[in-house]
């Protein structure tokens, strides 16, 4: 159950690679986001869970600039920065993999990995594509990450869901991306692909990544994260050292049956709590 | 085809030279990619058919001739149809925007007395204006392009009625006009022409091939990659012997396939033809991607009615006329159902601009197979229709095939 990778959490020497404080978001009578803070560093995973409704959705959608958020201080490597839209998001380094995973399913594995940002001369859409070029980097890439696809030149629509998963998650770092969000990557997977991915994620880290995981699998947030970020009713109950924490612990706080344990004893001072707990226990 | 991961292309093409070959076509067959194949199969198919039914006649020069002739017009209409196929929309005016543009160029041309250039010039941009209205329709107030066009095909035939006025039909006598699709060519221009085809059909693949063995990527077999370029050179030096020894190779027959070459282009190298792909395959994966699917589908609108525009003129070139029934009827099914028989999706994402010259070759061949037959009207719209139910199924089948070998 302890994290077997990295005991200690974030390095102190740097800023975190993104931060948030006193986020909060509100669709209309539903307060969405009550005074979260979050923060993520380089070379770290963080897991985001929490039931259904806890927020995880509308905090990863804030972050890559879906919509923006109400109030809140968004820190990028320690600098203030606004993400209004996608385009923010993106400008700062940061990718995000949905659940659809957004592949097109006509083209092959170099084309998605290089969609929108084909190699082409002269630049622009008129460019001429070089395609050598991109295959040479696309199996590159893969083949630093360990993706094992057969073929980079067949179509996505005859690969399996975690070969799919991996080079949505590959493509997510072909840029200068330094901050990868995923949402449910291994939701549809069977064991094998399973851990395929969780593999990918690991090799991610070490490339020196940050990577936020969002799932409802107990067994892959233990798997893979660092620290794990949980969250109920739009408030951020704590953040925990994943070696600190266990299973059952997760579960009650996620469903309010722990309500007594020290973070979220109170809902109104919950989210400078769990922040005073993570420190204690990331020294 | 649970062995998708076992059928490692790269382990069949080591098996190298003719083996590796059958087993790689094998495969591809397997996973029902087979490209056009059917297409291939059925027009060897017409082609006997007609050829023993007419006694001779339809492979004969002359008719071969003409066949070309009759194609160039309707074929350049469809490689715009591919490119809105492809993004998975319909455009059902490519037919009324050609006889529009027809009757702009005549009208200006011979009722107004602007120079042949400036009435062509006018012409096309009628075409692309009607693209940038439609687009721009479709794309700003998220109307499904069935229905716009729909609209379009109403509203542009009325236009047509308009511009043409009470005369209603204009005759062209301007020789660059009616040198458009009038003019030949033979001996060495029309071998000069054809190399340049091969160059780009069998050159092309032959440059990929070395540059991705140089740069040590997987490749085909040399030889499958060779028997493909010499095969499609024999076939392109045939086809100009043949129509050389009659007329020779028409200027509209050479306007479309350069055009289809043009567009082959666009769509398979540069990073344009990549998006409209994309956008074909996934709009939203392609939003996501940063890609600006409106402007990229406004501007498919508008060389779809640029194309059609060029059909329009190309036909009135041939026809030597432009009447109030120009574009009218056959055309646009004709359009549609070359791409389609050529293998592109109705779905979007799959297919290519070969699609329209194939496609627009079996079409227009049992067209012409037909009337040397004096088949009664009502027999020809059954068998077309026949013909295109027949390419629709293939490719909806085909597509079931792939999803459940898409593992």
């Amino acid at each position: 159950m302890a994290s077997p990778y990295r005991v200690s959490a974030a390095p102190k020497a740097q800023p975190p690679l993104l931060e948030l404080r006193g986020v909060s978001k509100r669709f209309g009578a539903v307060q969405a986001l009550t005074d979260v803070a979050f923060d993520v560093y380089a070379k770290e995973v963080v897991a985001l869970v929490g039931d259904n409704g806890a927020g995880k959705s509308t905090l990863v959608k804030l972050i890559s600039g879906i919509y923006p958020a109400d109030e809140g201080t968004f820190l990028w490597e320690g600098r203030p920065v606004t993400i209004r839209t996608p385009n923010d998001s993106a400008a700062l380094g940061i990718a995000t993999v949905y659940q659809d995973l957004a592949l097109c399913d006509n083209l092959d594995v170099v084309a998605n990995l290089y969609l929108g940002r084909e190699q082409a001369t002269p630049r622009g859409p008129l460019g001429i594509m070089d395609e050598v070029e991109m295959e040479l980097r696309a199996v590159e890439v893969l083949r630093r990450l360990s993706v094992k696809i057969p073929n980079v030149r067949i179509p996505i629509a005859s690969l399996s869901g975690g070969q799919r998963q991996s080079v949505a998650v590959a493509r997510s770092v072909m840029g200068k991306n330094k901050l990868v969000f995923l949402d449910e990557p291994t939701a549809a997977l069977g064991v094998a692909q399973t851990k395929e991915v969780l593999e990918l994620v690991k090799r991610l880290r070490e490339e020196g990544h940050g990577v936020v995981i969002i799932s409802h699998n107990m067994a892959d947030v233990f798997e893979v994260s660092d620290r794990i970020c949980v969250m109920r009713l739009g408030r951020r109950v704590g953040t925990f050292d994943a070696g600190k924490v266990s299973r059952e612990q997760l579960v009650g706080l996620m469903t309010g049956a722990l309500a007594d344990l020290p973070a979220a004893a109170d809902p109104m001072a919950a989210a400078t709590a769990a922040a005073a707990l993570a420190e204690s226990v990331n020294p | 085809m649970s062995s998708t991961q076992e059928n490692d292309p790269r382990v069949i093409r080591e098996a190298g030279g003719l083996r590796g070959l059958v087993a790689d076509y094998r495969r591809r067959l397997a996973q029902r990619d087979i490209g056009q194949l059917p297409v291939i199969i059925g027009l060897i198919a017409i082609c006997t058919i007609f050829q023993l039914a007419s006694k001779g006649v339809f492979l004969d020069s002359f008719n071969l001739v003409n066949l070309t002739l009759q194609m160039a017009a309707v074929g350049t209409i469809s490689i715009g149809v591919v490119l809105i196929l492809l993004l998975g929309e319909i455009d059902l005016t490519a037919g009324v925007v050609s006889g529009l543009c027809a009757a702009v160029m005549a009208v200006l041309n011979v009722k107004l007395g602007y120079s042949a250039p400036v009435a062509l010039l006018l012409a096309t941009l009628t075409g692309t204006a009607v693209g940038l209205f439609q687009g721009f329709w479709i794309t700003w107030f998220g109307i499904p392009s069935f229905v716009v066009t729909l609209a379009g095909l109403i509203g542009w035939q009325g236009l047509l009625l308009y511009v043409l006025g009470p005369t209603g039909t204009v005759n062209l006598k301007d020789p660059v006009i009616t040198g458009l699709a009038g003019k030949f060519f033979q001996g060495g221009l029309a071998y000069g022409l054809a190399a340049l085809f091969i160059a780009y059909v069998a050159g092309g693949p032959l440059l990929a091939y070395r540059k991705r063995r140089a740069a040590g990527l997987t490749v085909p077999p040399l030889l499958f990659v060779a028997i493909r370029a010499a095969l499609m050179s024999i076939i392109v030096v045939l086809a100009v012997m043949k129509l050389g020894s009659d007329r020779g190779i028409s200027s509209s027959l050479v306007i479309f396939i350069g055009l289809v070459v043009v567009m082959d282009y666009l769509l398979r190298r540069t990073r344009f033809g990549r998006m409209i792909f994309a956008i074909g395959g996934n709009a939203e994966a392609a939003r996501r991607a940063g890609i600006p699917v409106k402007t990229v589908r406004t501007i498919v609108f508008v060389l779809a009615s640029t194309l059609a525009a060029w059909g329009g003129i190309l036909s009135a070139s041939r026809g030597l006329a432009v009447n109030q029934s120009a574009g009218q009827g056959a055309v646009l099914l004709n359009a549609i159902a070359a791409a389609v028989v050529g293998g592109t999706s109705l779905f979007g994402g799959r297919g290519s601009v070969w699609a329209a010259l194939l496609g627009i070759i079996v079409i227009q061949s049992i067209s012409n197979g037909m009337d040397l037959l004096s088949l009664q009207p009502s027999i020809k719209f059954m068998i077309t229709g026949g013909v295109l139910l027949t390419a629709v199924t293939i490719d909806a089948v085909l597509r079931r095939g792939q999803q459940s070998s898409g593992r």
